[in-house]
């Protein structure tokens, strides 16, 4: 007896796919469901929530400063930006400002991350493409990023090292010179990569004019970050909404016209770069002395030395670290330049010590609702290489 | 006994039979423990090394594993193609070294003259493409019987692959046939002995009046093999492993040899067709080139040695003592005066093989993966009139020359 199944454009004719949630390159869980006419996509239809873990709803029942450890868990492969934008958002709320040294401290991790972040990009979507060595050096240069993530904040991934007012601790001494050390011989890795890929014939066109995306559509669609830039947008939070003083930085926004695969690649290749330069001047910038947190009696932890020699201090410490704080009413959205693009974090106040609602608008999830634009009638090896350009993370993407 | 008495030359065929299939079921293991090791390499990795000395019981441990793996049948898949697909691609991928030569001498094996290689077929070439564009089947039936949409994904661009590629691969090696103006292997290298006229450091081989067709040759090779760039019928990170996407234990083993087995088999092809198979690339007048094999696995014996006292520890030091000793033991009985001239063809042989083999490990470190449509336009469009062309300039100069 034949079977007859159901297609979601009703077309005779067609196989309906099934990729993932357990696919080799869907980065995590991410299930996409394509309608094929032979390898010819005719629909595809990306369904989300394999790595749902309900950290928004999480951060209601925390206190403001407990749910910094949560913003780790979803773009885990940039936990420092999450932690950056959340923390500026609380920070808006309680209308803190915090110490210049701890915010080029703040831009100086957060440009690390963001370059650990496309190194891992660049390798898994080679991988994608089926280059597996671009890969390995990568994670070899990445393993270096987490060194000094972790030599700073005893963290590899999950840092929370950024905390409402400031930074959670001193970082080491020496710790600048490692990246320092680190700068130099960036260049000569990210020229590797790039001897690798970006002139190689094969590479050229497996990306060249896959997966357009006009500069309309991208806006239409929302979508953020070196996705939009490949399409010719050039918008950068960084730049247009500067915060944490970016706007005393000098680098470039990387945009590329052309708005298909190898346009994104290039984007993100360049944008590695510039933030090697953020870096750069970040490491001239950081004053050697001066205070990483700000004074904020009740809010922010009070010093090691005032905690153990004054009262009001240990009471400070001790009633933040049992009941927290509690910033006036009000809500704020705060965005940032994450990897992926505009990472916004929406917090609201209702009075009390745990925040009333938390809302993050991931770029990822955003990001992902141009894959059917990108993908449909395209071979099923081009949803793959679009798939890998729209840079998504599924923690981000499910929350 | 009688029997066997009377009919020497059919026992001499089983024991060559019997060591040769033991010695390519070996070299098959190796050759993964060679590509991983020089695939870490290019990625500034270490590869296996827990398993023995230098990870060189990997193979062995790797067996072990797919051995004692449970073997998954899916119910939807018809049982009997199911099973036949992986025997199939194997036997096939093995039955093809019966007719490489490895090397001129003729031995005595129990007082019958034989020669190194199974069999010595006079269309032997042609035998070795009849078998090799069978193999096809073991893909396209594993894809189609696993009833998956992946592998049969897999198994329709590997049908369509491997037959569009069989065109240019046979098309490029015609060039050295009419050169050569034999299908027989060893003809076909006693043709390239000797230096060319002008040139004399050049060895007399078909690559250099060949060398568009064996470029094509090697191309198409790849493709056929299904290694990168061309591996789509099993890219992984689109087709999960394509047409062995529901193959496990022992079953997915066959396929992984049979897919060493044909790198194996085309790179012995291009060794023999282009590169004078079992021939040294030196003149025969310098006479010192004999000990080249006895110095080299003496030298390379010292240096394994040195390795073995300074670096290993504890059970890998006894291991890589037993291959150290034997090299040693080997590389001196290369230079007996009854065994230097036997081991000359085979050394020379398996040195441009494993050459091939490093170039196959070194393409799969570099490259990306082509897209189907962009293999097929590859294939069709540039390979083929290239080789055509190769072939009508050849069979042109063919004919003047011959004037």
């Amino acid at each position: 007896m034949p079977i007859s199944v159901e297609t979601p454009t009703g077309a005779a004719e067609t196989m309906v796919l099934n990729m993932g949630p357990q696919h080799p390159s869907t980065h995590g869980v991410l299930r996409v469901v394509l309608e094929l006419n032979g390898e010819i996509v005719v629909s595809a239809k990306p369904h989300i929530g394999y790595l749902h873990t309900g950290i928004e709803k999480s951060c209601e029942s925390k206190t403001y400063s407990q749910a910094i450890t949560l913003t780790d868990r979803l773009d885990y492969l940039a936990p420092l930006s999450n932690n950056l934008c959340y923390c500026l958002a609380v920070e808006r709320i309680l209308n803190i400002e915090v110490p210049k040294r701890a915010q080029y401290i703040r831009v100086l991790l957060t440009e690390l991350t963001r370059i650990a972040s496309h190194l891992v990009w660049v390798g898994t979507h080679a991988i994608d493409l089926g280059a597996m060595t671009v890969f390995l050096y990568g994670f070899r240069e990445r393993e270096e990023i987490m060194r000094i993530l972790e030599m700073v904040s005893g963290q590899r991934m999950m840092t929370s090292y950024f905390r409402i007012g400031g930074l959670a601790l001193e970082p080491p001494p020496g710790w600048l010179e490692r990246v320092a050390r680190f700068l130099d011989s960036f260049p000569a890795h990210v020229a590797e990569y790039e001897d690798l890929l970006t002139q190689n014939r094969i590479w050229l066109a497996r990306t060249k004019g896959i997966g357009y995306l006009s500069p309309e559509d991208a806006i239409a669609l929302g979508v953020s970050g070196p996705t939009l830039r490949g399409s010719g947008v050039d918008y950068d939070v960084r730049k247009y909404f500067p915060y944490s003083s970016y706007e005393e930085f000098d680098f470039d926004v990387p945009v590329q016209k052309d708005g298909d695969c190898y346009a994104r690649y290039l984007c993100r290749v360049a944008e590695i770069k510039e933030s090697a330069k953020i870096v750069r001047q970040a490491i001239a910038k950081i004053p050697a002395e001066g205070p990483i947190r700000t004074v904020a009696p009740g809010i922010i932890p009070p010093s090691r030395e005032e905690m153990k020699t004054s009262i009001e201090g240990l009471i400070y410490h001790f009633k933040i670290y049992t009941e927290g704080f509690s910033p006036p009413r009000g809500e704020v959205y705060q965005a940032i330049e994450s990897p992926r693009g505009e990472l916004g974090f929406f917090v609201a106040s209702d009075g009390s010590a745990n925040p009333y609602r938390v809302k993050v608008r991931a770029p990822s999830f955003v990001n992902l609702q141009a894959l059917p634009e990108l993908v449909v009638g395209r071979l099923i090896a081009d949803v793959v290489a679009c798939i890998g350009t729209t840079d998504i993370v599924l923690g981000e993407v499910d929350r | 006994m009688e029997f066997v008495a009377q009919h020497p030359i059919l026992v001499v065929s089983l024991i060559k039979i019997v060591v040769l299939l033991f010695l390519l079921m070996t070299a098959l293991a190796y050759v993964t423990w060679f590509e991983r090791k020089v695939v870490a390499r290019i990625q500034s990795r270490i590869g296996p090394l827990y398993v023995g000395a230098h990870g060189l019981l990997q193979p062995l441990a790797d067996g072990v594993k797919f051995l004692f793996k449970e073997d998954v049948t899916p119910p939807a898949a018809d049982r009997f193609v199911y099973v036949l697909a992986p025997f199939l691609a194997l036997s096939l991928g093995l039955a093809t070294i019966a007719l490489i030569p490895f090397g001129p001498a003729t031995i005595m094996v129990l007082g019958v003259p034989t020669q190194m290689g199974i069999a010595n077929v006079s269309l032997g070439l042609l035998f070795v493409f009849a078998i090799t564009s069978m193999g096809v089947y073991g893909v396209a039936l594993a894809g189609w019987s696993s009833n998956s949409k992946y592998p049969l994904m897999g198994g329709l661009r590997s049908s369509a692959q491997m037959v569009s590629y069989e065109v240019s691969l046979t098309l490029s090696v015609v060039g050295v046939v009419l050169l050569a103006g034999t299908l027989n292997f060893n003809d076909l290298i006693a043709y390239q002995s000797g230096h060319w006229r002008y040139v004399r450091f050049l060895p007399h081989w078909n690559v250099i009046p060949q060398f568009v067709g064996f470029l094509c040759y090697f191309i198409s090779a790849i493709a056929e093999t299904n290694r990168v760039p061309f591996d789509l019928p099993e890219a992984e990170t689109e087709l999960v492993a394509g047409f062995h996407t529901e193959y496990s234990s022992f079953k997915f083993a066959m396929f992984f040899m049979a897919e060493y087995a044909n790198m194996i088999t085309v790179s012995c092809l291009a060794t023999i067709l282009f590169f004078g198979g079992w021939l040294s690339p030196f003149p025969e007048r310098w006479t010192w080139q004999l000990y080249i094999p006895g110095v080299g696995l003496i030298l390379g014996g010292i240096l394994l040695a040195y390795d073995t006292a300074m670096n290993q520890r504890g059970i890998a030091r006894i291991q890589l003592a037993v291959v150290t000793i034997g090299a040693l033991v080997i590389g001196a009985a290369c230079l007996l005066p009854s065994v230097m001239p036997v081991v000359q063809g085979p050394f020379w042989f398996l040195l441009k093989l494993l050459g091939f083999l490093f170039f196959y490990v070194w393409t799969r470190g570099t490259l990306p993966r082509f897209r189907y449509d962009q293999l097929m336009d590859f294939g069709w469009k540039f390979l083929l009139p290239v080789s055509l062309a190769n072939l009508v300039i050849t069979a042109f100069v063919v004919m003047v020359l011959n004037r």
